[in-house]
């Protein structure tokens, strides 16, 4: 075996933290409303975007067991009832798309405020509250659709396809409730000025996840349902 | 050691009792704290063992004050035979879960993970202290159904369908201990999800400058393949737990069929699948028994290199080889159904990957041995149990090769064959990896020394120990002896109840001699011999800092990796080692020639 010196492993200068030089898209180092420069937390690699990948994973798993559930259980006997679909469903699936676009457009202006083109007319929260309210809306509808199923009848176990059809759409709207307190914590930090990229970029990514997520499963229901 | 500039601290370091000890975010304090849960689960577990080996061997004799602990589980003191179910149930659940999960990948990697990278934490402390607390709680709901209602569940730590969702007609434990049971299960599942986030994150963001993946050692790349199986796996078998508790608590029928009698009640569940739930546990159930296991390879790993003085044939083969077992592991579940009544090409379909799965662990011990040929190896405790760990993996896991075949699983399921074998590939032997990490890294961990003559009589007693407990249980089962019966009196296994008092009479000295361990490790925790920094002349980073080491690892610094992590055998200032962060050029003999 040869000599085991070598040059140490370059580190990626995306991950490394910012010199407080403010350079282009360094977003540790943006100047706070009052003047003084931030300064750079010295150990700061950005794990956040690493474990977001991580959290959706976990997440694809436990959908994945979900529906093989649904599936396997809808084949096992003939006490499958379908139903049909609350219409609102339909409605809570355009706000929730509609929320993905107002997140990328407030990642976006995120991202131009911070780079140091600030406007005070553009305030950069705005697309996020309207992302929260979208959200906020989306459970509200879900919670809606419950009640017209259970209106018709349809309870937790009246049948395994109203079964799986709140187990599934409690545990999405659960996850839901999750990326707004993630949303709310982005906000908090935006306002107090600390944000760092990969967290708003995690968040994006979270709801982008949840909104697919929900395409994937009306899709499920209204199959097997 | 040679340092990058000084490091801002990640967090501030706690200054009250609360969040320096009990609530502290430091990876190091809830890798203690996760150890010490292992270590209480492991003495709950063995005693529980103890109760259902005397129960086996002197069937009608009472067990003095097991009436207190169920009066109608044990009147007189004598168990039931749902009682013994119920203790085997726990034995199985607190042993699997809070012991072999625990232990060798929540505590050790907790607490060694952040060091071997050269973090100065995990990158998620909230979570990762979230994950401890999360598992306690899940730890004391499962003992809390000792003391609720008619006790624990008694469907075994497999919760087979539908026992698991009939409620209390099924027998006792099986209202409210199943419940209690799988809220546990669920809990333990999010702790153990939070810890493979961090993990995860904490090998591929937080490593210093110059630790290439393929520098990390073999006990790291062992706690990162683990964390991956365990997001794969815990994140199946919490949504099973959900379904569980639905059928138990609002009337869904997940599990239960139609019209199913017992206990002279139609059941008023309807269409279940019993089988889903078989599925479901098993995509998690096999995965786990990789999840106990790699940890100890990887630890053992560390320690046999370290012991030998020379590098392994092959770093990478030994990585290649826990990748391999981690993916093929998903692959392998359904031979725990062979006898479900699946088709018999799935039998097939399943067998051909379990066998497969024999080759990298084959490959994995040859390494290990051809490794070990030659060397000069130095023996101390911890290389005894590491060397423990390869006997007892291989003896285990050779059963295994019998039991892939479908045709002579049919004869040997739920026989104590299977017993033998999955307690000696799996449970004694990541019991022996969890012994070699604590006599390895103890000095590390408490910044003292464990006694050497007491651990090597601890590892005398339970190896010898080990074997004459569990090799006869593959007698036992080729002689036909079924597992989870409460008593072979008169029946026709009433002739291997001589075998049966001989494994309960080692089990109990084999229980008793791990008391030496816990004498070694209070006494050495105060009184010990103050341990250097790197007592075993090890190259690692976590040998690069203080015994213990300080708040944020290294002092305020980071430390640059300039060689792979085992470089044993070569000519240095220091020996015939050289650190992971020295930058001293070296020679290796090869170079000399």
């Amino acid at each position: 075996m040869a000599s085991t010196i070598s040059e140490p492993v370059q580190a990626d200068p995306e991950r490394l933290p910012g010199n407080g030089q403010g350079r282009n898209g360094d977003w540790n180092n943006f100047v706070r409303a009052g003047g003084a420069p931030l300064v750079a937390v010295k150990y700061s690699p950005p794990p956040s975007s690493t474990a977001i990948w991580v959290v959706l994973f976990a997440i694809t798993m436990m959908f994945a067991a979900f529906s093989s559930a649904l599936i396997v259980r809808k084949g096992a006997s003939l006490d499958w009832q379908t139903f049909k679909l609350p219409s609102i469903l339909y409605l809570n699936t355009f706000l929730l798309m509609g929320s993905s676009i107002t997140i990328e457009v407030a990642r976006r202006r995120v991202a131009v405020f911070m780079a140091g083109a600030r406007s005070k007319a553009e305030h950069p929260a705005l697309w996020l509250y309207i992302t929260l309210s979208l959200g906020l809306l989306f459970v509200a509808g879900q919670y809606v659709a419950w009640g017209r199923l259970r209106a018709q009848g349809l309870y937790l176990a009246t049948n395994p396809s109203s079964s799986f059809f709140y187990v599934l759409t409690t545990a999405h709207a659960l996850h839901v409730l999750g990326g707004l307190g993630g949303l709310i914590y982005v906000i908090r930090k935006l306002n107090r000025s600390i944000l760092r990229r990969n967290t708003l970029v995690a968040a994006a990514r979270y709801w982008h996840f949840m909104d697919a997520l929900w395409l994937y499963l009306i899709v499920l229901l209204w199959i097997k349902l | 050691m040679h340092d990058t500039t000084a490091h801002a601290a990640h967090h501030a370091p706690p200054t009250s009792f609360i969040r320096k000890h009990v609530f502290s975010l430091d990876h190091k304090v809830i890798g203690k704290q996760y150890f010490a849960l292992a270590l209480l689960a492991a003495f709950v577990g063995m005693f529980l063992s103890w109760l259902m080996r005397i129960h086996l061997a002197w069937n009608n004799a009472p067990i003095p004050g097991l009436q207190f602990l169920s009066p109608t589980g044990a009147p007189g003191g004598v168990m039931t035979p749902e009682y013994y179910l119920q203790l085997m149930t726990m034995h199985g659940t607190i042993m699997v879960f809070f012991v072999l999960t625990t232990a060798p990948f929540a505590a050790f990697g907790n607490f060694f993970l952040p060091i071997q990278v050269g973090a100065e934490d995990m990158p998620f402390p909230r979570f990762n202290m979230m994950s401890f607390w999360v598992t306690f709680v899940a730890f004391v709901v499962l003992m809390s159904s000792f003391f609720v209602g008619d006790g624990p569940t008694l469907g075994g730590w497999t919760q087979y369908a539908p026992l698991n969702a009939v409620g209390s007609v099924g027998g006792p434990g099986q209202g409210t201990g199943v419940v209690l049971w799988a809220v546990s299960i669920g809990l333990f599942c999010v702790g153990q999800l939070l810890g493979s986030l961090n993990f995860i994150t904490t090998t591929l963001d937080l490593r210093v400058k110059g630790m290439s993946l393929m520098r990390l050692p073999l006990s790291a790349w062992a706690w990162f393949i683990t964390s991956c199986m365990g997001l794969t796996a815990f994140a199946v078998l919490m949504p099973a737990c959900i379904l569980v508790i639905l059928d138990h608590v609002a009337g869904t029928s997940f599990f239960v069929a139609s019209n199913l009698v017992m206990n002279d009640q139609v059941l008023p569940h309807s269409g279940g699948s019993t089988l889903l739930w078989q599925h479901l546990f098993w995509f998690f159930g096999h995965p786990e028994v990789y999840i106990a296991i790699v940890p100890g390879i990887g630890i053992v790993s560390h320690i046999l290199v370290t012991s030998m003085r020379r590098p392994m044939l092959s770093a990478r083969v030994l990585i290649y080889s826990m990748g391999a077992l981690a993916v093929l592991s998903y692959m392998v579940y359904g031979h725990h159904m062979f006898v479900s009544g699946m088709n018999p090409f799935s039998s097939l379909a399943f067998s051909f990957p379990t066998l497969v799965i024999t080759i990298p662990a084959t490959i994995v011990v040859l390494v290990w041995t051809f490794s070990l040929y030659g060397s000069k190896l130095r023996i101390n405790s911890a290389s005894l149990f590491a060397l423990g760990f390869v006997s007892m993996f291989v003896s285990g896991g050779v059963s295994g090769f019998f039991l892939a075949q479908p045709s002579i699983d049919i004869m040997l399921h739920a026989t104590y064959f299977v017993v033998g074998h999955f307690h000696l590939v799996m449970a004694v032997a990541a019991m022996f990896g969890i012994f070699a990490g604590t006599y390895f890294w103890f000095p590390k961990m408490t910044g003292r020394m464990m006694n050497e003559t007491l651990g090597k009589l601890h590892f005398w007693m339970s190896f010898v120990g080990a074997y004459c407990v569990f090799m006869p249980f593959h007698y036992l089962g080729i002689a036909g002896n079924v597992r989870r019966y409460a008593s072979f009196v008169d029946d026709y296994l009433q002739p291997l109840l001589p075998v049966h008092r001989f494994i309960t009479v080692a089990a109990l000295i084999t229980g008793a001699a791990q008391v030496i361990f816990i004498v070694n490790l209070i006494h050495s925790r105060f009184w010990g011999k103050p341990a250097p920094d790197n007592p075993w002349e090890a190259t690692s980073l976590e040998w690069s800092t203080t015994s213990p080491p300080p708040f944020d690892n290294f002092g305020g610094k980071h430390p640059i990796v300039y060689h792979d992590p085992y470089q044993y055998g070569v000519q240095s200032s220091v020996g015939d080692y050289v650190m992971q962060a020295s930058p001293e050029q070296v020679v290796t003999e090869h170079d000399e020639k």
